[in-house]
């Protein structure tokens, strides 16, 4: 009981992760009905981009926590955004009314681009950051006569799931109420129409890129926090997982990004509690393919036929 | 021209898809107050004139000015938001909003805080949008959707209503009620009007003057009443049920 219990945790904190990066992915399908390949990198730059901050925090002495923290977040969204919307301008929407795969072959190039960039300028080598937060609140206490763990849920997780939670939160809420959220979901449904309202459907496809990467550098910032080492590299695997996520839950809806995404980080980790560590991608990408096939559309996507 | 400027005109406007030409030189004037009806067969070129002038596709040469600023090769979303609103072929409802969402799109350039006002008056104007509010477009019928076009188009309190083809797919009823709310705020309100139809009967009624397109061109000109009095326009755009109906 107490070590799936502790599974439990590390698996909604993982899925919080995933989801916040699949948010990105979701966003910009439903809206061009590409798939940004390049936002796997996009979250890496901004994990580099927050222990660059960090860095700099420590190095000038500030020692508050909560203060370094939130500056931490607030630059590298502000940084990362940068980068997402400059992905966009450069590589994506000079091919808007090509043909399909032409900006998906840019996308991959751009993520190319990216991973090379921050190899050349940073470095091959994991780059760490000395654990910053520690300690946690026992919840279980374990049994030493029954073998029991104690089930920890550290403040670092804590930071995570609230974080994540207080995010879609706010973010949902931005979509579904505030006319810029009304103007994303008019470009996606009919971009022709919403510019015969008024609405500049270039802007809007730019403010989603830099949405979706403010969302990844929360995302890198995490990470960073979380696992206490970054490289260049880890923006692949953590995209393809968020990419999964994103299709697992439906691509083009909001609320599928954030159930599969923890969908995916609770799979991994029960996998690697109970079976292996080793075979742990497997299990994700496998319940991937399993619901690909009885439910093509994900598991809140919404069907392609509509009455209109 | 002497007199009165019109308030939109078109000169020259010739567009193409590719390189295959739509519309081949056209002039037309829209004055202030006034009803103009558009007829012509399908294919005609009447909706790309209508796209054109809301800038996609842009005029290839040619010029369209609106209140008197060269508005040709402004962007869509810019042309929109100079007092100009289309309710366009198809109704392009959002299908995955509400009807309350659709029509805030509607007033979305609007910024003078007369949403609560502009709201009260559309449903007004159409009653059943009201009851339907809640309701995603796309569940609603095509009366309604047509209802829930005109209606967001209102929103923005344009001085131009580009309408085209409201009467497509619709019930007889539905038709005489959508026609005659557009004849009710041109005369309340001397709502400008411009309206594309292949429904040529109701059309020219309803309309101060009319324009006949052919094959991207304008053939002929005249009141509503002279139109609907051409042989030539009754045998080519009046089926005998509408004739008779007409005597």
């Amino acid at each position: 009981m107490e070590y799936f219990v502790q599974q439990l945790i590390n698996g909604v904190t993982l899925g919080s992760i995933y989801g916040l990066i699949a948010i990105g992915y979701t966003m910009v399908y439903g809206i061009i009905g590409m798939i940004n390949f390049a936002h796997g990198d996009i979250f890496m730059v901004g994990a580099f981009i927050a222990l660059t901050v960090f860095l700099i925090m420590l190095a000038i002495g500030v020692t508050a926590l909560p203060l370094i923290l939130l500056i931490v977040l607030i630059v590298a969204m502000l940084f990362t955004s940068v980068w997402g919307w400059a992905v966009e301008r450069i590589a994506y929407r000079p091919l808007r009314g090509s043909f399909r795969l032409a900006p998906l072959i840019t996308a991959i190039g751009m993520s190319i681009a990216l991973q090379n960039f921050v190899q050349l300028t940073q470095g091959a080598r994991v780059k760490p950051l000395p654990p910053q937060i520690q300690g946690g609140v026992t919840l279980m206490q374990g049994d030493a006569e029954t073998g029991a763990i104690v089930v920890q849920l550290s403040y670092m997780q804590i930071i995570i799931i609230v974080t994540t939670v207080v995010l879609m939160t706010a973010f949902s809420l931005l979509i579904a109420k505030t006319e810029l959220g009304r103007a994303q979901r008019a470009c996606e449904q009919d971009p022709k129409m919403a510019s015969l309202l008024g609405v500049n459907v270039d802007r809007t496809i730019s403010l989603t890129f830099v949405m979706g990467a403010a969302l990844a550098a929360v995302a890198g910032v995490m990470f960073l926090l979380y696992y206490g080492v970054i490289d260049f590299y880890i923006g692949f695997l953590a995209g393809v997982k968020a990419f999964t996520a994103a299709v697992l839950g439906g691509i083009g809806s909001l609320p599928g990004a954030m159930l599969g995404g923890l969908a995916i980080g609770l799979i991994e980790t029960f996998w690697s509690g109970y079976f292996s560590v080793e075979y742990k991608d497997v299990a994700a990408f496998s319940i991937l393919a399993i619901t690909l096939i009885f439910l093509p559309s994900g598991l809140l996507g919404k069907p392609e036929v509509e009455k209109v | 021209m002497s007199g009165p400027v019109p308030l939109l005109y078109t000169r020259g406007v010739e567009t193409y898809y590719g390189n295959i030409i739509a519309l081949r030189g056209v002039d037309i004037a829209v004055f202030e107050g006034e009803i103009v009806t558009l007829i012509g067969a399908n294919g005609a070129g009447k909706s790309t004139l209508m796209m054109t002038i809301c800038g996609n596709p842009q005029a290839r040469t040619g010029q369209i000015v609106f209140d008197g600023e060269d508005i040709t090769h402004l962007p869509t979303h810019d042309i929109m938001s100079r007092s100009i609103a289309q309710s366009p072929e198809g109704r392009r409802i959002f299908p995955r909003m509400t009807v309350m969402e659709n029509l805030q799109m509607g007033a979305m350039i609007s910024k003078n805080g007369t949403f609560e006002e502009d709201l009260n008056r559309v449903f007004d104007l159409f009653p059943r949008l009201k009851e339907r509010q809640h309701q995603r477009g796309g569940t609603l019928s095509g009366g309604e959707q047509q209802m829930l076009a005109i209606a967001r188009a209102l929103m923005s309190r344009p001085r131009l209503l580009l309408l085209d083809e409201p009467s497509l797919g619709l019930a007889p009823m539905v038709v005489k009620q959508i026609f005659q709310v557009i004849h009710e705020l041109n005369r309340s309100e001397g709502l400008t009007v411009f309206l594309v139809e292949q429904n040529a009967f109701h059309a020219l009624r309803l309309a101060h003057r009319g324009y006949v397109m052919v094959n991207g061109k304008i053939t002929m000109t005249g009141t509503g009443a002279e139109l609907l009095a051409r042989p030539e326009v009754r045998a080519a755009y009046l089926e005998g049920g509408r004739q008779e109906a007409a005597q």
